[in-house]
C-alpha cells in the first residue's frame, strides 16, 4: 500500500460518488458511475486484491454501466433531484 | 491521533456507505436509489479488502526458487509476506451478487415506467393515489 496514491484515489472516489447521486441527467450519473467503479478497481489492485480488481473491471464497471445506459435508453435521463 | 489518521480506508468506508445510505432513503428519483444502492454495496466491499491488506505485504500468489524449476519449497511460505486471499475470494462473489441485483433493480425501474410513465417517486404516489379514489 502506498498511501499517498492511496489517499488521492480514496479522495476521487467520493467525489464521484457525491456527484453520481446529486448530477441532474441520468446517462451523466451512469457514466459517473462508471468511472466510481473503474477508481474502486485501481484501489482494489493498489491494496494487493487482483482479482477482485479485474472482476469490478469487467463485471462491475463494463456490464453496469451497459445495463444502466440501457435501462436509461429504454425510461427517460428526466430527474428532478 | 496516529490510530485515527491511519485507519483512514476505514472513515472512507464509512463516508461512501452513509452516501450510499442517503442516496437509498432521500432520492425522489428511482434510478438515483439504484445508484445509492451499488455506493452501498461497494462500500462493504471496500470495507472487506481493507481488513485484508498489510504493511508492506504482496499479493498473494507463492514465489517460486528459479534454481528449482518454479518450484517451491514446502514450509518456507511466511504468510505475514502476503496479502490474506480470504476476503477477496468473499468479495468476488459479493461483487457478482451486485452486478445480479442491480441488473434486477433496473428491470424493476424499467416495469415501473412502463406502468406509470415517471420514475419520480412523488409523482408514482399521487397517480396510485387518484386510481384508488
Amino acid at each position: 500500500m502506498i498511501w499517498q496514491l492511496d489517499l488521492v484515489l480514496l479522495s476521487l472516489v467520493v467525489i464521484c460518488a457525491i456527484a453520481s447521486i446529486t448530477v441532474k441527467d441520468l446517462l451523466s450519473s451512469a457514466i459517473i458511475l462508471g468511472a466510481y467503479s473503474f477508481l474502486m478497481c485501481l484501489i482494489w489492485a493498489e491494496m494487493g486484491a487482483v482479482d477482485v480488481a479485474f472482476t469490478e473491471a469487467t463485471v462491475g464497471a463494463g456490464v453496469s454501466t451497459i445495463f444502466f445506459v440501457a435501462a436509461i435508453y429504454h425510461t427517460t435521463r428526466r430527474t428532478k433531484d | 491521533m496516529e490510530f485515527i489518521i491511519a485507519k483512514y480506508n476505514y472513515w472512507i468506508y464509512i463516508i461512501l456507505m452513509m452516501i450510499g445510505l442517503y442516496a437509498m432513503i432521500a432520492k425522489n428519483n428511482l434510478a438515483k436509489k439504484v445508484v445509492g444502492m451499488t455506493i452501498f454495496q461497494t462500500a462493504v466491499i471496500l470495507f472487506f479488502i481493507s481488513t485484508a491488506a498489510k504493511k508492506g505485504a504482496t499479493i498473494p500468489i507463492v514465489m517460486g526458487d528459479p534454481h528449482l524449476h518454479g518450484h517451491a519449497i514446502p514450509g518456507t511460505v511466511h504468510a505475514i509476506q502476503y496479502v490474506n486471499p480470504l476476503p477477496h475470494v468473499l468479495m468476488l462473489t459479493a461483487i457478482v451478487v451486485m452486478v445480479a441485483t442491480f441488473g434486477v433493480a433496473l428491470a424493476l425501474v424499467i416495469m415501473i415506467f412502463r406502468r406509470y410513465g415517471t420514475l419520480e417517486e412523488d409523482e408514482i404516489i399521487e397517480i396510485r393515489k387518484k386510481a384508488v379514489v
